[in-house]
């Protein structure tokens, strides 16, 4: 995704003006001259100022505001990628209702197809990654994978 | 100092120590040997392993991971013309064009038994350098530390040879980032929004898991339906004629070492950029230039010694400053800190034995690096059939895991993903993503540092000045950060 410098540069001004804007009311450090407003808002200066730079040399190249890469237009690609974005914010949202197991076995699944593995395949793949991770993870690092739906199946 | 030396090895030389010594040289091989896999990634998916481990194993995990990732990353420059990690980029044409002539046994010994000898070279500098450096150091004040900061931070932005306007961007988003949360000398929570989690700040290993593992996979799906073709190269014993090369090339060998490690230890810049710039030197410096690129090995010697120096350059700064010289280091700073290793120059004296027991690693591991370097050319060819199909989603689902187990928390995971696509846009349109990590690790010691000498000062630059090291540091610091405006200044004067 090519993004223009000029279109960039003035994303990058308006994070900047919102910065200046938030830290105005910081407080001062008690009997010192310097709060926590000076750094944040110094880089964001910095950010506002490299943000024109960027829109001036943007309007002399006067190229496209956003160009899609080539690879975007195919669609096994555009899929695959798409599944990577969609499938970690599925994971964010349903991973403590579902459970780490059942949605670790979906997305292995749907990702492995996805990208051009035959299905049974994917379906070995599904089963396996996520028993290891399990292992690893839950057995041996003791980390609490949430287990969700299943938890009335494993503590009983 | 000879008590810490036997207490590092027994450090070292245990069972279960040389157990994950092994391990993670597997794990570094075959990462380093997959092109889209980098040995940084293979640090960021180490962490959440090393996190449940004692201070020396986590680290010589991670030490021998990235030795063995950047030696394997020239198998598949070799072998199917990508590079299997970025610091093999620059000689990646090469090295096919030598296998395309049939001497592709030479290039794949020379990657291997150049990399350990630089490797090597590299890590007696920083035993020698980085306790030299440490006893400097302790008479460092806070004036000091904001130009060494200020410093490294210039370097980062301008040693990538890229575009510097937009590695100031990176570099100013990095230390924004670093702004959110308690951790600034005021103590005022800033850019929490409220949120008790944003309070202690971001989390740096999911932010890199995402930078380094995930905006690397999206790259990599990208590109699924390109598929990979295999040279084909005969390997029989891949030490062969080495002896000559090293007499031949003993000149080559020292001066990529050397610039290698210097480059390493330049915070921002890495076995990458090291490997470019040794091979533009040997090209330079070579007696027969026009053969360069056609399939000659002069470059991949000297380039190949390059980037593995730098490496072990990379960890003097690291542990001396707490300034990571590459991305690497820049995680390994975290593992240091949650380990209770705090970089600085007292690591030197109240953990002297585990500094010892990671430069023992670094020897043992270049060492190892032969045997199971020849093991994984002789490998290569099934290695390299993993499929993608299934290594990209099994990668994914180990980043999810490893950024959750960080803090147990799903604000990781949402990290992993934000950070993954912010890098991987960033790399689309020429942002560099060094700077930006290079801020975020540094963005609390720069302001603490800013701070605390502008109250000492009451505000007076001169201040900032008048000690003789930081007077020198402060006047190089603004050289560089000038230049690109004299570049600019000088190249518009001549143009006329």
């Amino acid at each position: 995704m090519k993004i223009s410098d000029a279109l960039a540069g003035l994303a990058l001004v308006l994070l900047s003006l919102l910065i200046l804007w938030h830290v105005r009311d910081f407080p001062d450090m008690p009997g010192q001259q310097y709060g926590p407003a000076l750094f944040p808002g110094l880089l964001a200066a910095g950010i506002g100022l490299c943000g024109l730079l960027l829109v001036a040399r943007g309007l002399r190249a006067a190229d496209a505001w956003i160009a899609p890469p080539a690879w975007m237009s195919r669609s096994r690609p555009l899929a695959a990628f798409a599944s990577v974005i969609g499938g970690l914010a599925f994971y964010v949202l349903a991973a403590d209702a579902i459970g780490f197991h059942l949605v670790a076995f979906a997305l292995m699944f749907g990702w492995t197809w996805i990208l051009g593995a035959r299905w049974r395949l994917a379906l070995v793949a599904a089963v396996v990654v996520p028993v290891v991770l399990h292992l690893v993870f839950y057995k041996f690092l003791r980390v609490p994978l949430p287990w969700g739906l299943l938890e009335s199946m494993v503590f009983r | 100092m000879i008590a810490n030396l036997g207490a590092a090895f027994a450090l070292v030389f245990d069972p279960y120590v040389l157990g994950v010594i092994l391990g993670a040289a597997i794990f570094g091989l075959f990462v380093g040997a997959v092109p889209g896999l980098t040995a940084t990634m293979a640090t960021a998916l180490l962490v959440p392993i090393t996190f449940f481990m004692p201070p020396v194993p986590a680290l010589a995990a991670i030490v021998t991971a990235t030795a063995m990732a950047i030696f394997a990353g020239d198998i598949p420059s070799c072998l199917l013309r990508m590079p299997g990690t970025p610091a093999s980029a620059a000689y990646t044409e090469e090295a096919y064009a030598m296998a395309r002539k049939g001497l592709g046994e030479l290039a794949l010994g020379a990657g291997l038994v150049f990399s350990v000898i630089g490797g090597l070279l590299g890590t007696a500098v920083l035993v020698v350098a980085a306790p030299w450096l440490a006893e400097a150091a302790l008479q460092f004040s806070s004036f000091e530390y904001f130009w060494l900061v200020l410093l490294g931070l210039a370097c980062a932005v301008f040693i990538a040879l890229g575009d510097a306007l937009k590695g100031v961007v990176s570099l100013l988003i990095g230390l924004l980032v670093s702004c959110i949360g308690l951790d600034n000398p005021a103590g005022f929570p800033r850019f929490t929004f409220g949120s008790a989690e944003l309070a202690g700040g971001l989390e740096l290993i999911p932010i890199m898991i995402g930078m380094f593992a995930v905006s690397e996979i999206l790259r990599n799906v990208a590109s699924i339906d390109a598929p990979w073709e295999m040279a084909r190269v005969q390997v029989g014993n891949v030490l062969r004629g080495m002896g000559g090369l090293m007499r031949r090339y003993r000149l080559s060998i020292l001066r990529g070492s050397v610039l290698g490690t210097l480059i390493g230890a330049l915070p921002g810049a890495g076995a990458d950029i090291a490997a470019w710039m040794s091979y533009a030197v040997s090209k330079r410096f070579s007696r027969e230039p026009e053969k360069f690129g056609t399939g000659h090995v002069e470059g991949i010697v000297e380039a190949g010694a390059s980037n593995n120096s730098a490496l072990a350059g990379a960890w003097i700064p690291a542990l001396v400053f707490g300034i990571p010289g590459d991305s690497v280091t820049a995680i390994v700073i975290g593992v240091l800190y949650m380990k209770g290793l705090n970089p600085g120059p007292t690591v030197f004296i109240e953990h002297a034995s585990e500094i010892y027991a990671i430069f023992i690693v670094f020897i043992l591991a270049n060492l190892i690096m032969l045997p199971l370097g020849i093991a994984a050319i002789k490998s290569a060819k099934q290695l390299l059939k993993v499929p993608r199909t299934l290594l990209m989603p099994a990668i994914l689902l180990f980043c999810i895991v490893g950024a959750f187990a960080v803090n147990n928390s799903m604000l990781g995971v949402v990290l992993i993903l934000a950070f993954g696509l912010a890098a991987w846009l960033m790399e689309a349109n020429g942002f560099p993503i060094a700077p930006a990590i290079l801020g975020m690790v540094l963005g609390s010691m720069l302001e603490e540092n800013f701070i605390k000498s502008m109250i000492k000062s009451e505000g007076r630059w001169a201040d900032f000045f008048e000690r003789p090291i930081a007077g020198v540091l402060g006047a190089l610091t603004i050289a560089v950060w000038l230049s690109p405006l004299a570049v600019y200044l000088w190249r518009r004067a001549t143009r006329r």
